[in-house]
């Protein structure tokens, strides 16, 4: 049974529309990356599945009791607000200590505990978001570009852990990037929106179709290529290498 | 109860029913810059007192229903993209000038306009203790029960909606227990007063807090602080004590923001 469908959904602000006839099933323990330009409603499409948007036509279904964890684009912690990282944890629910320090040693930033969310760098405050994600044992991960303001090896790092986490919790991962190359590499299943889902299916077939190409263009396949390359050595041999184009990666 | 018999113990225990449910909801107000937000509600229920006046109805009544009437309609207006600081400024003074000419209108009426705009801390009776007690206990409880769902919510509410809560319900729990408030310290500290027994107690408690509970538990402690210091100084030098309790309010914010920054230098 699928943990969350939409049907024929459609999403109108003011009087224009932003997403029109969606129509997307995610599974259990896939990993779906939507890729879009700016403003093709992938963040609308997202807050539509954790609820926080209605749909203006169509439907959201969500499996019973569906556990989501999500980790948002951005969390601005006003300044008056005093919290510390172990505190933070225990929103909405609480966490006994020892799940709290176990979800911070898997992240690697068990030092951070006591630290207050607001001295915390950019990396440090990602990986946080992501314990606290995890620590509800979610169904479904959503991350909502979530590597944005980390470097590229630090963004690379991030996307190992959450397949390292996908293998250990069984979770499926719904994600939005911009970082096409990393993210596709990692991926399931891609969907290329754009107000409407223009082309979907596994990364190679999405790099290779021409919606994506007239959205993207294709310099993005140099860099697409080399992840992939790395990626198949080591545990990926079921794609084929034919759209690697390792040419294009001098530049 | 023969100790309620004295009207300064009446007064210490109306200050502290208000301190402490003020606290937690004053750093909810801090938190999400709602300071404004109070202003409005608290200005509106002069309003309210000149209806129950006016229709000869109890003013605690006629303040809550004002108050949740405004709260209300400022939430509302919060989600529609209006420009909030300029709306909640016009509806704050619009509403406080609305009520004082609804109470000029009040024939036969003598009314002590003083004590509803700064307070009658020193006249409050069993009843209006009462009301206090009854009101403050039931705004700490409701915010106790909501506590974690409103501070996620305060966080950031798509975290709520993925966590399956609803944020525009732990909103209204806030509006309600904001009118609540308004109206249990109208008689404390007056409809000028409401909001600074709110913003200043949480604002000091934030220099020695780095937790939220602790935030909210140094609100409640440096507000009943400044209840009993102000009753008597204003005892001592006969100053009005609604003011003279948000005076020594302000002066703790200053010394706890002195004293804050400098632990902040020496760490």
């Amino acid at each position: 049974m699928s943990l969350i469908s939409l049907t024929d959904l459609s999403v109108k602000f003011g009087g224009s529309t932003v997403l029109s006839r969606i129509n997307l099933v995610i599974n259990k323990g896939e990993i779906v990356t939507i890729v879009g330009p700016n403003g093709s409603g992938k963040s609308t499409l997202l807050r539509n599945v954790i609820g926080a948007l209605q749909p203006t036509t169509g439907f959201v279904e969500r499996a019973p009791g569906l556990r989501i964890g999500y980790v948002p684009q951005k969390l601005h912690i006003d300044p008056t607000l005093p919290l510390t990282v172990r505190r933070f944890l225990s929103l909405p629910k609480r966490v006994s200590n020892t799940r709290a320090l176990h979800a911070l040693e898997k992240a690697g930033v068990s030092a951070l505990e006591q630290r207050q969310m607001s001295a915390l760098s950019g990396g440090q405050f990602q990986r946080v978001l992501l314990a606290r994600a995890l620590l509800n044992d979610p169904q479904l991960l959503i991350l909502d570009e979530a590597t944005q303001g980390l470097d590229q090896p630090g963004s690379a790092r991030f996307y190992q852990h959450i397949e390292a986490v996908r293998q250990d919790l069984g979770c499926a991962v719904l994600m939005v990037s911009h970082e096409l190359h990393v993210v596709m590499a990692a991926s399931d299943r891609v969907i290329c929106l754009n107000g409407h889902i223009c082309c979907e299916g596994a990364p190679e077939h999405v790099a290779t179709a021409p919606e994506y190409r007239a959205l993207f263009g294709t310099g993005t396949q140099g860099a697409l290529a080399l992840y992939r390359h790395e990626h198949n050595h080591s545990h990926d041999d079921s794609v084929s290498d034919h759209n690697c184009a390792p040419d294009e990666t001098a530049t | 109860m023969s100790f309620l018999d004295d009207f300064l113990v009446r007064a210490a225990l109306a200050g502290l029913g208000l301190a402490l449910a003020a606290a937690p909801l004053g750093c909810f107000v801090v938190w999400r810059r709602m300071s404004y937000f109070g202003d409005a509600t608290a200005h509106a229920s002069i309003l309210g007192v000149a209806l129950a006046l006016g229709f000869d109805v109890s003013v605690f009544a006629g303040v809550l229903t004002t108050a949740l009437i405004m709260a209300t309609t400022v939430s509302t207006l919060a989600g529609r993209g209006y420009a909030m600081d300029t709306l909640l400024g016009v509806l704050a003074h619009s509403a406080l000038a609305l009520g004082l000419v609804a109470v000029s209108f009040l024939d036969g009426i003598r009314i002590d306009l003083m004590s509803y705009l700064f307070g009658d801390i020193l006249a409050v009776s069993r009843i209006d203790l009462l009301l206090i007690w009854g009101g403050g206990l039931s705004v700490l409880g409701l915010l106790c029960w909501r506590w974690s769902a409103l501070l996620t919510t305060t966080l950031n509410p798509d975290l709520a909606y993925a966590a399956g809560l609803n944020p525009k319900r732990e909103q209204l729990v806030l509006t309600l227990t904001l009118a609540v408030v308004v109206a249990v310290a109208i008689k404390v500290v007056g409809v000028l007063l409401i909001a600074a027994m709110l913003i200043v107690p949480a604002a000091t408690a934030r220099n020695f807090a780095n937790t939220p509970e602790r935030m909210a538990i140094a609100a409640a402690l440096t507000g009943s602080f400044a209840v009993l210091s102000g009753l008597h100084v204003s005892f001592v030098t006969d100053s009005p004590t609604g003011p003279t309790i948000v005076s020594i309010a302000a002066c703790l914010f200053v010394v706890a923001s002195a004293v804050g920054a400098g632990l902040r230098k020496t760490r």
